[in-house]
């Protein structure tokens, strides 16, 4: 038997999808508690896994290495560190979450459940992943079980926002693989091991590293998804039934910043700070100020969403590509709290996409006072996405900030302007939906039902907590992320003396 | 041991008998099956006199795996590591073709005996084209292969799809195979010898002085062996053809026909026109740089087999035709960067393709056989009508052969661009994982039709009988393991990946 948590994490989520294909076709509610069996687990090791980290380390903990195909040098090489661990967390939380409000799901439960606990594996997969084989694995099996959940279970423009994601996806990934294989090649012995690659970073050529870089950064940032491939988002988003919403926002996005922070960081630094003032902190800050201006325009409660998301991870860019404490710092807590408060958002949607049959903005109003438990959470979570003082994103976007200010003040003050435009498109369809005079139609809508709270409830008690009390995450990331952003700084120092030295000898 | 080693490793014609069982079992199978084919009834008997033979011979070829090379018939053809395991896939492609044979319904309409010898006879064929060392046995072999290919190809009888793919084939063929012929004919001139290794040394020992006439030649040679792999621009029979012939054979020429041709390919090339230069690097002779001709190739085969199959919207054999022109770019990939890496790369992806492409004939036999459709429309909402598991395993398939993880296809794909990327081609290396994503496109469309549209309730219940569940389970299992557990194969092609030179 394995003993470490997070083999379990990533293969009893595929163990539960075989298992629910065994089961028999008409027992609907089997399928369903067995789904949610699969995934509490994981919840429960990535509590253990809270508790026991070691957060005075920059090592990578709970590691597992075996060799899996040792011709070519690949090995099933696991473990995580102060930034793959709160991934790790957000992925376990979310995936009961997610069961939980598939619960109305009624075409095919049987085979919406066995490809949802295949994605669950496969982004835990990438998010424990550390042989670079075995990461471009687990990325590339999402993509199969994703395609099915939006083309099968989705919206009415389903099929085209299904494949539109699934080519955006493999473009990236395609250029990702020849960069992989760049570097298996560059390093003798060849190696896939992502430490191994990380430490031989000294010794990749100038222009491998631009290149390969951005061959790297174009996958990673597809999936972000940061301007101009963001476009596949708003009609993935759209036509997803909600808890692949959910997901999508929640987790699935956050493997774009994650695999840059992973991989084009400690591999390539040099890349990086070539490359971050122009693609991380000039395109993270026209993300955030683009991303709020589609928001404000859109008629559609869910594509206003999903056009934040965008918006929300430019902080993430930018606050990554201030390569300061505080700025990378912001940047993962930012992940993190995306994922909350995005999953919460998707979720309210859901709530009324399932009561009304639409998502107009314009075609609601009073909702207030027809169903007050739900608009209150509704309040909670808008309040927590403009970044409201108190709540989780607050802290995460003044970190950013903060850390983005040293570097690039001119950005800095057109990425804070932004945070006046999420709070104008977030008021503003509050004002629209919720408030005002009630609409003569919907005034026999049912209020929020426990199970949906339920949902909500670990959701909402995270962003609470995360407001007040920043440390619970960010004593984890710390130190990592202190070391990674030390090695991108140390790299070009050192890549700074050896070009001060060849012109001094050019000098002489 | 030392006995073994001692013992003479060219062989004279007599004692070349040994060393080819299989061959001799196949051939004598086929004049038993035209015998029998007078005597016997039920001529479904025959297929399983077929099978059985081909069974048997698989078992045959195993066993020479450990027997050690040997060049026989006065270095005519030769047995070694590359052969067999050519031997091996052309009959594992043969023992798939006529096991789908028993279980099609166009088949067993025509209750022909002769079929199934026809078809032991083009896999007796394509066991020779692999081990051919001699341009003559070379030219033979593939001749053999194409004239019994004719005749399968147009066997569905009363249809005149099937006429027009057995005369296009037939007509197209003869002009690649004269051709080739012609080409061979200006080899000899140049080289003296129509031996592989001759040729080789007559060519490193020249002066490079003749470059033009042997790039000439190498042109006209490559024009019977492209036709053989369906590669651009040799690729136009494919699509008629395949759509034409019935399913089983489809399936037959795409997997095996193509490792067939490829196995001749890649011998000649690497035993007549390189060497290895050691480090596992392999070195041109002649002075003419026929790798930039096969980049060319490469390239301009997965392009046009990728944008033909988007333009392709009906007939599913008609896509796989095209589908099957892209894969022989891929594969062509491989003899590009001449390095043994590429060259296991392409032994794996031979073997990995024949479980995939064989796969996706299958279930369009399957739905063939239940509603007698084979164009798009036949399959929608397959997965919502009965057809749940073949539209799985047919998306298996279709994903495998996007080259995506967890499945075989990828692991194929992957080694094949690793191959390029070690070389540092990565022009090349870009232009696949373009085409790759091309071709996400149009499989992607059968998956769509199959599991994102509903049924309208013309479309036919599809069922899948026993006999052919068996075969559809393997195949799904194999692109599955081989997609995870893919080092005892590699193993078995990297120690396959070498020549005997004598």
């Amino acid at each position: 038997m394995p003993t470490n948590p997070l083999t379990w994490m990533i293969f009893l989520p595929l163990l539960g999808a075989a298992v629910i294909l065994c089961l028999p076709r008409d027992n609907h509610s089997l399928v369903k508690w067995t789904a949610l069996a699969f995934t509490i687990p994981a919840l429960l090791l990535a509590i253990g896994i809270y508790q026991g980290f070691d957060r005075t380390t920059a090592q990578m903990q709970y590691v597992t290495k075996i060799p899996w195909i040792p011709s070519f040098n690949i090995e099933y090489f696991v473990g995580i560190d102060g930034l793959s661990v709160t991934m790790v967390l957000l992925t376990a939380l979310i995936a009961p979450i997610c069961v939980a409000a598939s619960w109305e799901i009624d075409k095919a439960p049987k085979a919406y459940f066995a490809l949802f606990l295949v994605l669950i594996a496969a982004m835990m997969g990438v998010f424990c992943a550390l042989d670079f084989f075995l990461f471009f694995v687990f990325w590339e099996v999402m993509l199969l079980p994703m395609y099915f959940l939006i083309g099968i279970w989705g919206g009415p423009r389903r099929e085209y926002a299904a494949i539109k994601f699934f080519l955006y996806t493999m473009v990236g990934s395609v250029l990702m693989l020849i960069a992989m294989l760049a570097l298996y090649f560059h390093n003798d012995p060849h190696t896939f091991d992502m430490l191994k690659l990380a430490e031989a970073r000294s010794t990749y050529s100038s222009t491998f590293q631009s290149l390969a870089w951005l061959a790297l950064f174009i996958g990673f940032a597809i999936k972000i998804p940061a301007f101009p491939f963001h476009t596949w988002l708003p009609d993935a988003h759209v036509e997803a039934p909600t808890a692949i919403s959910v997901i999508l926002a929640g987790v699935l996005l956050k493997m774009g910043t994650y695999g840059i922070l992973r991989v084009n960081f400690p591999i390539l630094p040099e890349g990086t700070l070539r490359y971050a003032f122009w693609l991380l902190a000039a395109l993270g800050a026209w993300n955030i100020v683009y991303g709020a201006l589609c928001a404000m325009a859109q008629k559609d409660l869910k594509k206003l969403i999903a056009y934040s998301s965008i918006s929300h991870m430019g902080y993430v860019m930018f606050g990554m590509a201030s390569l300061t404490a505080e700025g990378i710092d912001g940047a993962v807590l930012q992940m993190f709290n995306h994922g909350t408060v995005t999953a919460m958002l998707f979720l309210l949607v859901g709530v009324i996409y399932d009561r009304a049959h639409h998502r107009n903005i314009d075609g609601f109003g009073g909702l207030a006072s027809i169903m007050p438990v739900y608009t209150a959470w509704v309040a909670l979570a808008f309040f927590a996405a403009m970044g409201l003082p108190g709540l989780s994103a607050f802290i995460s976007e003044v970190l950013v900030l903060l850390g983005g200010w040293r570097n690039y003040p001119g950005l800095t003050a057109v990425a804070a302007s932004a945070v006046v435009l999420t709070a104008g498109y977030m008021l503003w369809a509050m004002q629209r939906v919720y408030l005002g005079k009630p609409n003569e139609k919907y005034l026999n809508l049912p209020d929020i039902s426990p199970r949906e709270i339920a949902t909500l409830v670990p959701l909402g008690i995270i962003v609470i907590v995360l407001g007040v009390y920043p440390h619970a995450i960010l004593d984890l990331i710390d130190t990592s992320l202190q070391h990674l952003n030390g090695t991108v700084l140390a790299a070009g120092k050192a890549a700074g003396a050896v070009a001060s030295a060849a012109s001094g000898a050019a000098a002489h | 041991m030392g006995a073994a080693m001692a013992a003479p490793t060219h062989l004279g014609n007599l004692s070349s008998l040994g060393w080819l069982l299989p061959e001799i079992l196949v051939g004598l199978a086929v004049v038993a099956i035209f015998l029998l084919d007078l005597v016997v009834d039920d001529k479904e008997r025959l297929g399983d006199v077929a099978l059985g033979v081909m069974a048997i011979a698989i078992v045959l070829i195993t066993r020479l795996l450990w027997a050690g090379d040997r060049s026989l018939f006065e270095n005519s053809v030769v047995v070694d590591g590359f052969g067999l395991y050519f031997k091996l896939l052309v009959a594992l492609a043969a023992f798939g073709a006529i096991w789908m044979s028993l279980g099609s319904r166009e088949v067993h309409r025509t209750n022909q005996g002769e079929y199934w010898g026809i078809l032991l006879a083009s896999a007796l064929g394509m066991m020779f084209m692999g081990s051919a060392t001699n341009l003559l046995m070379a030219y033979l072999s593939l001749e053999f292969v194409s004239l019994t290919s004719y005749v399968l190809s147009g066997y569905k009888q009363g249809s005149r799809r099937a006429g027009e793919a057995a005369l296009k084939y037939l007509i197209y063929g003869g002009v690649a195979s004269g051709a080739m012929i012609y080409g061979m004919s200006w080899i000899y001139g140049l080289a003296g010898s129509l031996d592989f290794h001759a040729i080789h040394d007559a060519l490193a020992g020249s002066p490079s002085g003749a470059s033009l006439a042997l790039f000439v030649a190498l042109l006209l040679t490559l024009a019977g062996l492209g036709y053989k792999v369906a590669a651009f621009p040799f690729h136009a029979w494919a699509p008629d053809v395949y759509e034409g012939a019935p399913i089983p054979i489809s399936g037959f020429l795409a997997v095996g026909s193509k490792a067939a041709g490829f196995a001749l390919l890649i011998r000649f090339f690497y035993t007549a026109l390189a060497h290895d230069g050691g480090a596992g690097a392999y070195q041109l002779v002649g002075g003419v740089s026929w790798d930039q001709l096969m980049l060319a190739l490469s390239v301009l085969t997965m392009t046009f087999g990728n944008l033909a199959a988007l333009n392709q919207q009906s007939n599913l054999k008609r896509l796989l035709a095209y589908s099957s022109i892209a894969h022989a770019g891929y594969v062509l990939m491989g003899l590009v960067v001449l390095t043994t890496d590429g060259l296991r790369a392409m032994l794996f992806y031979l073997a990995v393709y024949y479980v995939m492409n064989l796969g996706a004939f299958l279930v369009v036999m399957l739905v063939a056989n239940s509603t007698g459709r084979e164009d798009l429309d036949g399959f929608r909402g397959l997965a919502w009508r009965g057809g749940a598991w073949p539209a799985a395993a047919m998306a298996v398939f279709l994903f495998s052969l996007t080259g995506l993880p967890p499945l075989a296809g990828f692991v194929g794909k992957f080694y094949l661009f690793a191959a390029v990327v070690e070389r540092k081609m990565y022009f090349l290396a870009l232009a696949g994982v373009v085409n790759s994503v091309l071709s996400l496109f149009y499989y992607a469309k059968v998956v769509r039709t199959m599991f994102l549209e509903q049924p309208t309730g013309g479309e036919g219940a599809v069922t899948v009988d026993v006999h052919n569940g068996i075969l559809l389970g393997v195949l799904v299992a194999a692109t599955l393991v081989l997609g995870v557990a893919w080092s005892p194969l590699m193993d078995f092609a990297d120690r396959s990946a070498r020549f005997f030179l004598g």
